[in-house]
């Protein structure tokens, strides 16, 4: 985690059924290339970057599982708002 | 550990590491480049990223218009996979530090990738690894090179897990010698794989329907041929359990590899000759190991299947010429084609037929497709000279089939005269008695045929009209039926009182549970699977032919199969513990 003041970082639970798979993956990609800020997510002690397909597929997240998305730079506040929105709506699936 | 239950087409019980074949053989060779042509590589994997991104997009959008978009998303996700830029990044590294080859270093990269999947719980797991592949196999294609797998290129011993493997992947496999044991979605106890893996005394289940989708490469897994179960990853004591089963095995293979070179004789001294079947002559080697002295039946079919076009009568000649050489003055017996039935040749012009089994099969086919017919004799007669060739025809069902055979074989021996070729004059003619037809006529049959060779698969079929692939009458199918003894024992008597020797070729040869009645049959040869000889043989040399004798005048007394089993179970098992 980087210590720039810029980072923000916010809980969200994965809720749908179905959980985090190749749609719901490809959709978070989508949003979090909009923003010029850099996303990681967390799990545990695994964290992935956010805009890389490659590696959010090493991402298991089953319904119930909580991630901690972070994101850092200039628009941080406004991807962090977005991202946790489409987790917390069961990315689109529900 | 779960455990899933197929057919067992071959004993003997085997863990290892499982190799799933793709259907697509998809393995890359280890190669490597010269340091200054590593940009070169680099550069070509960007190439076939863009490239396989390009054409995952053009599939996204064709899914799109169809209705339900799953696909289109699936590719949509592969399209936005491909345009990531970590894993060139990685596939690069790979390339500058170790100097591996562009198609080398993505199928290590994607290797390594998947396997960080393994750690996976399901549901996740198998979907991941699918796309994964999928992305491999696209991005291989586009970067080039060579990225067939070599089956001969195997560098440890596996277990190896395909949808289907065709016999020669099967001999190609079993070459390496470094064949376990191999599992499959399809097939049943008659396929050619399953006869040859029996005839290689290699374990393996059949049938499984989707074991493909429930092992990777990487997995332990235990083959059980005996039951027709795989264990996928097995917990201790299965572990234990099938260690010492495997090994309490070898303890009486290698028993059994002590007799080898003795006769297969009986306690009072009769002689009886076994002869391995087999497909290839690749196969020949290991029945001379198993102690064949020679091979009873070679099917030809192999020659006709195996490419899309007919094989040259030179082609036919060396293959015949190869194997005669390999048995160095032991008996060969050819059988011409059987295609047909199950066996068709895509080019041989084949109408659907409503019931091909009852239609033109076998020496039916061949004696109304002469030009093919009279090449492969030519060929027959052309390698004669390098061994001890006899020529046998299948499926006889009248004795005028014969007739015309032996007629075909009559003028294509004159035209091999008139060219100046060298082959043997008095070529013994054989007759398989394969349908109820020939076997009640086999007195005739036998006056015009230097041999007769029971083929106990067909006669069964069609004896008791069953097709024991159709699991719904299967478990009829039975070479202890009464019916079935009777014939066979009748057509050892009709061809006893001709010249013609009687040999038994089917299945059932090397079932253990019916040598001792076969002797007591009268049969003195006996052609089988290599991996039977061995116990056969031991069976043989426990026994007198008195015992055998009586056996088999009690046998001919029962009414059911059932009766006949359980008794001839009872007295196998005195000679043979391990039954």
């Amino acid at each position: 985690m980087q210590d720039d003041e810029s980072c923000r970082q916010i809980e969200v639970e994965i809720v749908n059924p179905q959980g985090l798979h190749a749609r719901p993956v490809m959709r978070f990609i989508d949003i979090a290339a909009q923003f010029k800020s850099s996303i990681r997510i967390h799990k545990g002690d695994m964290s992935v970057d956010g805009k890389s397909p490659m590696e959010m597929m090493l991402l298991e997240g089953v319904q119930g599982t909580i991630l901690k998305l972070e994101a850092c730079g200039d628009d941080a506040a406004q991807a962090l708002d977005k991202l946790a929105e489409l987790v917390r709506d069961g990315f689109g699936e529900m | 550990m779960p455990l899933k239950r197929g057919v067992g087409v071959s004993s003997g019980v085997v863990i290892g590491t499982a190799l799933v074949l793709e259907t697509e053989d998809v393995r890359v060779p280890r190669r490597f480049v010269p340091s200054d042509q590593t940009a070169h590589e680099i550069q070509l994997v960007e190439k076939a990223f863009a490239a396989a991104q390009a054409e995952v997009g053009g599939e996204r959008e064709r899914f799109a218009e169809r209705a339900g978009n799953d696909l289109a998303d699936i590719f949509g996700f592969h399209e936005r996979w491909l345009g990531d830029e970590k894993p060139r990044k990685e596939i690069a590294d790979l390339i500058r530090d170790k100097e591996y080859s562009a198609a080398y270093a993505i199928s290590v990269f994607m290797r390594r990738y998947r396997r960080r999947f393994q750690e996976m719980a399901s549901p996740f797991l198998q979907e991941r690894a699918r796309d994964i592949q999928d992305i491999e196999r696209r991005l291989l294609r586009h970067v080039g090179g060579e990225t067939r797998m070599e089956l001969a290129a195997l560098d440890e011993s596996v277990i190896i897990i395909a949808h289907d493997l065709t016999p020669s992947q099967l001999v190609e496999l079993e070459q390496t010698k470094r064949l376990l044991g191999f599992a499959t979605d399809v097939g049943g106890t008659t396929s050619h794989t399953a006869i040859i893996a029996a005839g290689l005394s290699i374990p393996a289940v059949v049938g499984l329907e989707d074991i493909t989708t429930h092992i990777s490469s990487g997995d332990t897994v235990v083959i059980d041929g005996l039951h027709g179960v795989v264990v996928i990853n097995p917990d201790e004591q299965q572990r234990a359990t099938y260690t010492a089963e495997a090994e309490h095995l070898q303890e009486v293979r290698a028993t059994l590899a002590e007799l080898r070179d003795l006769d297969a004789e009986t306690r009072d001294g009769v002689k009886i000759e076994l002869l391995g079947n087999i497909e290839f002559p690749l196969e020949i080697t290991d029945c001379l190991e198993k102690g064949a002295r020679g091979i009873g039946l070679f099917r030809t079919e192999f020659l006709f299947l195996q490419t899309d076009r007919l094989p040259s009568e030179e082609e036919q000649f060396e293959a015949y010429r190869d194997a005669a050489q390999q048995l160095d003055g032991l008996p060969l017996v050819i059988r011409t084609m059987d295609l047909g039935g199950d066996k068709c040749h895509p080019t041989g012009g084949w109408e659907m037929e409503k019931n091909p089994f009852l239609g033109l099969r076998s020496i039916r086919y061949s004696l109304q497709n002469l030009p093919m017919f009279r090449s492969q004799l030519r060929a027959i007669l052309r390698a004669s000279v390098f061994g001890d060739i006899r020529v046998m025809f299948p499926l006889v069902s009248r004795i005028m089939e014969l007739r015309q055979a032996k007629f075909v074989l009559s003028t294509v021996t004159e035209e091999l005269e008139e060219e100046g070729y060298e082959f043997r004059e008095d070529i013994p003619v054989g007759v398989m008695i394969e349908t109820p037809a020939a076997a009640i006529c086999a007195r005739e049959i036998a006056r015009e045929a230097d041999f007769l060779s029971i083929g106990t698969n067909d006669l069964i079929q069609y004896t008791l009209a069953v097709d024991r692939t159709n699991e719904r009458v299967g478990q009829l199918y039975s070479p202890a039926d009464p019916s079935v003894l009777r014939l066979i024992r009748q057509v050892v008597r009709l061809g006893g009182r001709s010249e013609a020797k009687v040999s038994l070729c089917g299945e059932m040869a090397g079932d253990a549970l019916f040598v001792i009645l076969l002797l007591g049959m009268g049969l003195r040869t006996l052609s089988m699977a290599a991996g039977n000889i061995p116990r056969t043989k031991k069976i043989i040399r426990s026994i007198s032919m008195a015992d055998a004798q009586r056996v088999c005048r009690r046998v001919m007394s029962f009414e059911t199969e059932r009766e006949v089993l359980n008794y001839l179970r009872d007295e196998t098992r005195k000679v043979w513990e391990d039954l």
